[in-house]
């Protein structure tokens, strides 16, 4: 099946002449001022969005300047759902306007291609420069495309990673459409770590759900990478309650472990390339690392993670620059939007206290990831962090875990109608 | 500004209009403390401020009494939940104190 470009994907969506209005528009907001002191945040995820709206919510007088280069954003959360017609992408998209009518932040739609943190400045790919005092990056992740031989960005427009929410999830919700009943479909998930660790047993449920519903006879097969997975006892008792025999899964260790990728026959092949796996849509979720921006500038460490000061989530690279969401490494901190949310709040508090020369609080993290096993079945993993004596976030001991594995059906439905609730929540809290 | 308001009727709504905008912008600033960094930790689920958009319960109105009660009831299991339990039993009785009263100023300013 053909890729389908963004350009083609926000026309589907029939938004893209209001958009191309709103980038020019939003070209004409660089900050002027020199007396305000000035933040540039760079992306406009849920840590950058939170981190900008924060930023204003906890001081008026800085000039906040965020940098994003799409007018439109889709949530990964949520993603999982479109693939069973629970959602729709549209109910997915999220924009800025409210972050600069609501809260006074100066969104500026370009690319961000260097960063100087010698002279505090930002270039952008139209060759203007920006100004900041305190720079916010938050560049999510990117692929570490051919660490599976033959999986690079040009075979993720025939077999779709769909780990960035957009064109990639519509090309996979339509193969699954197209697909016949009866045939199989192949998830294979990375190593840790990762963005969303739940995030591929819940796609494995979604795309459950809906073969059950349409093509019963078909099946998924799971070549993980890893030995476990997140909340695996759970999704493993849901599968066998709601999907009985549709769903195998294989650990890295017992053949999981994919090698290599042929797009032209949709063949993945594990056991160092001995053995194949044919599939009808196979869906391959690559090994990932900091997002390009913060890997170009130098801020990552050999694994490819951004390492902060986890009290105030300054880089250890860069002094002025804080990296904050799933680039960033910091302790037990999972890779979701729930801890981007609450790291850019931290960020906003952190940057805000030195403004105004008062003591940063330790800092407090919590994490709620939802995923739902079925429309009327959803399951959580909380934790709440802290710093320990070495500097580093841990998880509280005695609080958090996951949803009991003995509760009954009421705690299932609560938590796939609080799943939902969680999305609004956070997507307000987000970007209104 | 002044100058729009010295014209006439309808300028001077639309003046009042920006003027209110722009206030609702300008609040003031406000305190960065360890209640502010944990409340602010509740606004991912329950909404800014603990006002919800959706189908988690609010709690930007509750009293800093019953939010405390509340809290320590999820803690020690005695009121039953889904998850607010696991996130209770990461407090101490001090930091349920602070965040409790925290929401409670927030509604005494109005926001």
């Amino acid at each position: 099946m053909a890729g389908i470009s963004r350009r083609d994907f926000v026309k589907l969506l029939g938004t893209g002449g209001a958009m191309s209005a709103l980038g020019l528009t939003g070209c004409e907001t660089v900050p002027k001022s020199k007396a305000a002191p000035r933040v540039v945040v760079v992306g406009g995820g849920f840590g950058g969005a939170t981190c900008a709206k924060y930023l204003r919510i906890y001081d008026p007088s800085i000039n906040v300047t965020l940098i994003e280069q799409n007018t439109s954003f889709f949530t990964c959360p949520g993603s999982n759902w479109v693939l069973a017609g629970l959602r729709k992408m549209e109910d997915l998209s999220q924009n800025y306007s409210a972050l600069s009518s609501k809260h006074g932040v100066n969104v500026l739609h370009g690319k961000v291609t260097a960063i100087d943190p010698a002279k505090r400045t930002v270039t952008l790919s139209n060759g203007k420069s920006v100004e900041y005092d305190r720079l916010v990056l938050s560049p999510g992740i990117d692929f570490r495309w051919n660490a599976i031989e033959g999986y690079d960005e040009a075979a993720s427009q025939v077999i779709p990673h769909a780990w960035k929410a957009g064109p990639q999830t519509v090309l996979l919700h339509k193969q699954l459409q197209a697909m016949q009943d009866g045939g199989t479909v192949i998830v294979c998930p990375p190593p840790m770590p990762f963005r969303c660790p739940p995030g591929p047993p819940e796609r494995v449920s979604m795309i459950a759900h809906y073969l059950k519903k349409e093509k019963p006879r078909s099946k998924i097969l799971i070549l993980d990478a890893k030995e476990g997975f997140s909340k695996q006892d759970l999704f493993m008792d849901a599968w066998n309650e709601l999907y009985p025999g549709m769903i195998e899964w294989v650990p890295g260790s017992k053949g999981g472990l994919v090698k290599r990728v042929d797009p032209k026959t949709n063949t993945v092949y594990t056991n160092d390339g001995m053995t194949s796996h044919k599939g009808d849509v196979i869906n391959i979720i690559p090994p990932q690392r900091a997002g390009e921006i913060a890997t170009a500038s130098g801020l990552t460490n050999k694994e490819g993670w951004c390492p902060v000061n986890q009290h105030t989530f300054e880089s250890l690279m860069a002094p002025g620059v804080y990296v904050i969401g799933d680039s960033s490494s910091a302790g037990a901190l999972p890779k979701s939007g729930h801890t981007a949310n609450n790291i850019a709040k931290m960020t906003a508090a952190s940057i805000a206290a030195q403004f105004r020369g008062v003591k940063i609080p330790l800092p407090s993290i919590v994490n709620t990831c939802y995923s739902l096993v079925g429309p009327e079945y959803g399951i959580s993993i909380a934790a709440v962090y802290r710093l320990d004596e070495k500097g580093e976030l841990v998880g509280i001991k005695g609080a958090g875990g996951v949803s009991p594995r003995t509760a009954g059906s009421m705690q299932r439905t609560l938590e796939a109608r609080f799943a939902q609730g969680w999305y609004s929540g956070i997507t307000a809290d987000t970007f209104s | 500004m002044r100058k729009l308001i010295t014209l006439n009727k309808a300028a001077y709504c639309a003046a009042a209009g920006v003027a209110a905008l722009l206030s609702a912008v300008a609040i003031q600033a406000q305190e960065i403390s360890r209640a502010s960094i944990i409340a602010s930790t509740c606004y991912t689920c329950h909404g800014t401020y603990g006002i919800s958009p959706g189908t988690i319960p609010s709690i930007g109105d509750l009293s800093a009494e019953r939010m405390s009660n509340m809290l320590k009831e999820f803690r020690s299991g005695q009121r039953v939940s889904t998850v607010m339990g696991r996130h209770a039993s990461g407090y101490t009785d001090d930091e349920i104190a602070e965040v409790s009263q925290y929401f409670s100023n927030l509604q005494k300013r109005g926001k």
